[in-house]
């Protein structure tokens, strides 16, 4: 029927890489020029809101913290709500070992911040990962509570409930001083972080193993019918989404110079979350689209509604997730979809 | 005589006190066309799951080319030239085609754990799997995304995915399930103009799609084989007509 109807044309302009479908799996990986646009916004708000740089920080590291999200709930499809176990533990490994003095240069902190935070993860993914859906859920949710309870408990070396306050960071590059006042080489150290740590994740997701992943998310049972190691794709990838929140972590205590009980919290791994799903999950620039929107409501229904600003947060979520389920990206992808066909018919 | 591809030996799997498959003794030849049918509940999907390493035995043996390849898991069984299809369709619904057949591709090239290259410039991988969706027919639909296909060209793509593989075995679960038969020849003739030296297992409801494609004939009934043979002797079986063709025939006389 249709093959027989089908103009010539189309077979022959489809062979090899020359059909549209072939191009688009060719270019998918390279940068666009918008791409550029998130970096120089970030530049921008340097320059001229030098008086809202903390507020920058933790958008920088909410940002981060949701990309590490990405990779294992957008991506793999792991359904997690403990995610704030790897962001806690790589913000108590900075906080511990600057508060000890044993080690406060802050690029080397950060990678031990992701060696442990990824070691956590990898030893909890052997057991979480044989889970599905909602007992993953719990899973990931015990792991949290349990971590936070002993970072509770171990009150001598964690400060319990109080935290560790006033963190010594060495200077970066041992040149560049963290100002407790003004929070200008905290935030372009967070920029600095979260670009290289956003290059890895990219070309993560563009490459066969990131397909792959994707494939796993869409269907496991047939990523194991054509012979995919499942469980150890998902491994890779969680503890490497672990390690990268280790970093969120601890680069969160930097730019903070203090540790609480709060990195660790239901709260925060419920924050993270909403922020991606706010973005669109799966995306990539979910987590930046879905942590300024987060922040930004958040400032401005906390003026018009002080006490329950959380209500209006709560009905744009339930709006998002009725009628826009990829997010704010994913409303715009749409849009700019429909208008490209209306250019194109006419 | 052909060589033997395929082969069981006393395969069998019990679910507790049910006997889904019985001591099932089955050969599957290089390059054959061969139907397994039988009535709903026969065993014939455990019996595929049994091969795929889905499911382990209760009792026998599975061996490729002589090899026995009981103990060994469901990748690695790809890995060594086994493919099958599901009845329901398994696709990864939210990509393209393309990416379907890109993803079962770069798995057998051994590419898909590579993290720090981009899939883009595997050409040889899209190319391959444009290939082989030109084969099927489906290369101008390559960047729909799958689950945008009417449900006939969905059969395909499920058929694709395990083409990309490059099997040896080939075990097809109901290829032409719930497709309208106005769109079922496109899977017939896919099926038809498989590479002779794949071997195909399929299992099939349909006995036109079964006496068109198979030269040869297994029939399951409760978890046993009841016969073997030709599509003809098959047919000529008054045993087979009554437990299992007659209510087919006598549609087919009718309709």
């Amino acid at each position: 029927m249709s093959v027989a109807a089908s103009p010539a044309g189309g077979a022959s302009a489809a062979a090899g890489g020359g059909s549209p479908a072939a191009q688009a799996l060719m270019r998918r990986h390279r940068l666009r020029w918008w791409e550029a646009l998130p970096w120089i916004a970030g530049m921008v708000f340097y320059f001229a809101f030098p008086a809202y740089l903390g507020f920058g920080c933790d958008l920088l590291v909410t940002i981060l913290f949701a990309l590490s999200l990405d990779l294992a709930l957008g991506y793999a499809g792991i359904i997690t709500l403990g995610h704030a176990a790897f962001f806690g533990a790589g913000a108590y490994t900075v906080g511990m070992l600057a508060t000890y003095n044993i080690w406060t240069e802050p690029i080397t902190s950060l990678l031990l911040a992701a060696l442990v935070a990824g070691l956590i993860g990898f030893l909890s993914g052997l057991v979480l990962l044989r889970a599905k859906g909602l007992t993953l859920l719990m899973l990931t949710l015990c792991t949290m509570a349990l971590l936070e309870q002993a970072a509770n408990m171990a009150h001598a070396y964690t400060g319990g409930f109080d935290g560790l306050p006033s963190l010594p960071i060495a200077p970066v590059f041992g040149v560049f001083e963290f100002n407790p006042l003004y929070a200008d080489t905290q935030y372009l150290f967070a920029l600095g972080v979260l670009f290289v740590c956003f290059v890895f994740v990219r070309t993560l997701v563009y490459s066969p193993f990131g397909q792959s992943l994707t494939g796993i998310r869409e269907n496991v049972l047939r990523m194991h019918a054509i012979g995919s190691p499942v469980r150890r794709r998902l491994m890779i990838c969680y503890t490497i989404s672990a390690a990268i929140a280790g970093i969120a972590g601890g680069l969160w205590a930097q730019t903070n110079a203090y540790v609480n009980l709060s990195a660790l919290g239901l709260d925060r791994a419920a924050t993270v979350l909403i922020v991606l799903i706010l973005g669109g999950y799966g995306r990539l620039y979910g987590a930046f689209i879905g942590a300024v929107a987060y922040l930004a409501l958040e400032h401005f229904l906390a003026q018009i509604y002080p006490t329950a600003w959380q209500l209006g947060l709560g009905l744009l979520l339930v709006v998002i997730s009725l009628f826009a389920r990829n997010g704010i990206l994913g409303l715009g992808e749409m849009l700019w979809r429909r208008y490209r066909v209306r250019r194109v018919k006419p | 005589m052909s060589e033997t591809r395929l082969e069981t030996r006393a395969l069998s799997r019990n679910f507790g006190a049910l006997k889904a498959v019985q001591a099932v003794n089955f050969k599957l030849d290089a390059g054959a066309r061969h139907a397994l049918i039988g009535p709903n509940g026969a065993g014939k999907t455990t019996f595929i799951n049994l091969l795929t390493g889905v499911l382990s035995p209760s009792h026998g043996r599975v061996l490729l080319e002589g090899r026995d390849i009981t103990g060994t898991t469901q990748a690695e069984r790809v890995k060594l030239g086994i493919a099958r299809t599901f009845q329901i369709n398994r696709l990864f619904r939210g990509l393209s085609v393309l990416e379907n057949i890109c993803i079962s591709v770069a798995e057998r090239a051994g590419a898909a754990a590579s993290m720090f290259y981009p899939a883009g410039r595997r050409t040889d991988i899209i190319d391959e799997s444009m290939h082989l969706l030109h084969t099927l027919k489906l290369a101008e639909t390559a960047h729909y995304r799958v689950s945008e296909l009417p449900y006939g060209r969905q059969r395909l793509v499920e058929l694709a995915i395990a083409l990309g593989l490059k099997p040896e075995v080939l075990l097809l679960d109901e290829p032409a399930a719930g497709v309208p038969s106005a769109e079922s020849h496109i899977i017939l003739d896919a099926i038809e103009r498989l590479p002779n030296d794949i071997a195909v297992l399929i299992i099939e409801h349909d006995m036109d799609v079964v006496f068109r494609f198979a030269e040869r004939v297994t029939v399951m009934v409760s978890g046993a084989v009841f016969a073997e043979g030709t599509p003809r002797e098959i047919e000529a079986n008054p045993q087979i007509r009554e437990v299992y063709l007659g209510q087919a025939v006598q549609r087919a006389d009718h309709g």
